[in-house]
């Protein structure tokens, strides 16, 4: 796959390295000369000095076999256009952006970049379950959050201890995807009878992970009362 | 007229001044206060009804200065990035009747024309003008600077 980065701050950085060894062919465009000859080194030809928003260095770079062009400056304006000009002038398949400000998110979707990676706002909805869920972990997000997957350790007194899988209500859009007892990884059915200690990881989305805590571990105000 | 006006600078700055002298409504945003200050400096208090301190391409921002009742929306700043993006949300989100935007760069400029904003590249209009002048030709209608073809090089070839 050829992927075009543009911009070498430090998650251009560490995304061109990413790709490079995983073997696809990458370009990263660097506007900045001083920030490019601390790169050059070890991207070699990889790396070209040059503003990415200028239709003129994205088709040096060969924009128009690209299979995907990812904006990772720190101006989310250049980030769309950037991704606004490969989509519409090189017609490349995939055009992700970071977005700096969580407020732009919506401009860059109205704008049509539907891919758009908030990096604030993923590591604050992080941040934020943590300290909602308490025992139930947010491990992953897939589906661009539309669907989580979450890890809930169960107490001595959670409420679904000691219960069979069948008999825990869940909601529609929540699955048990597993139990992790001690080191074993178990696959549950409903006659699995959940004990404490367990790891129950869950599939459900966002707004379902909180059932699914409540159903495993009871609701959190009866429980701080305790 | 309610005109919104985003860039406080020299164009910007006397783009609002005149307007307001003939009577529109005028707001000018700019993220900068001492834009406000030099403004005022160079063309007196009343350069314009209203200014806006914020981010052009904030909604907040846009909506504090009045652009759901704005006739038209002119993007003025030193970035053609911010002013194609403003330009666009005024456009397309808050269906501004009549969108302009300055771009410095003559391919940009172009590619956002095509696709359907009103790009005003003031380096192919300027460096037409001197081009004229210099060899004493006559200067033309200015949207005749902005056809593509002045620049020397050619337009990349767009992907099949």
């Amino acid at each position: 796959m050829y992927v075009i980065v543009v911009g070498a701050g430090k998650v251009g950085y560490h995304l061109t390295r990413t790709l490079i060894s995983e073997g696809h062919e990458v370009t990263v465009i660097e506007k900045d000369p001083s920030r490019a000859a601390e790169l050059s080194a070890e991207f070699g030809e990889a790396l070209v000095v040059g503003d990415g928003c200028e239709v003129r260095v994205m088709h040096d770079v060969g924009m128009n076999r690209a299979d995907c062009a990812v904006a990772v400056t720190g101006h989310d304006e250049d980030n769309l256009v950037v991704c606004q000009i490969a989509k519409k002038q090189f017609g490349v398949p995939r055009q992700i952006a970071r977005v700096n400000n969580p407020k732009n998110e919506q401009i860059f979707h109205l704008l049509g970049v539907t891919e758009t990676v908030a990096s604030t706002r993923i590591i604050y909805s992080l941040i934020d379950q943590e300290v909602e869920t308490g025992e139930s972990v947010l491990l992953t997000a897939l589906r661009r959050g539309r669907i989580v997957v979450a890890s809930v350790e169960l107490a001595d007194d959670s409420p679904a201890a000691g219960k069979m899988v069948k008999d825990i209500h869940l909601p529609g859009e929540c699955v048990l995807a597993t139990v992790i007892r001690e080191d074993h990884i178990l696959l549950p059915s409903g006659t699995t009878v959940l004990e404490p200690g367990d790891t129950v990881i869950g599939v459900a989305t966002p707004q379902d992970q909180h059932v699914l805590r409540e159903a495993l571990l009871g609701r959190r105000e009866a429980r701080r009362k305790q | 007229m309610k005109v919104i006006v985003l860039g406080c600078g020299r164009v910007g700055s006397t783009l609002a001044a005149s307007l307001t002298r003939e009577g529109h409504h005028v707001v000018v945003i700019d993220r900068d206060q001492s834009a406000f200050d030099k403004a005022v400096q160079r063309l007196g208090e009343d350069f314009t009804n209203e200014t806006v301190r914020g981010i052009g391409i904030d909604e907040d921002i846009l909506r504090q200065a009045g652009i759901e009742q704005a006739d038209a929306f002119i993007s003025v700043t030193s970035g053609d990035n911010t002013n194609i993006v403003a330009a666009q949300i005024a456009k397309y989100h808050y269906r501004v009747p009549k969108v302009l935007a300055r771009v410095y760069d003559p391919i940009r400029a172009e590619v956002y024309r095509e696709a359907g904003i009103e790009t005003i590249c003031t380096t192919l209009v300027g460096a037409g003008i001197f081009h004229d002048l210099l060899l004493n030709r006559e200067i033309r209608n200015c949207r005749e600077y902005l056809l593509p073809g002045l620049d020397e090089k050619p337009a990349p070839a767009e992907k099949e």
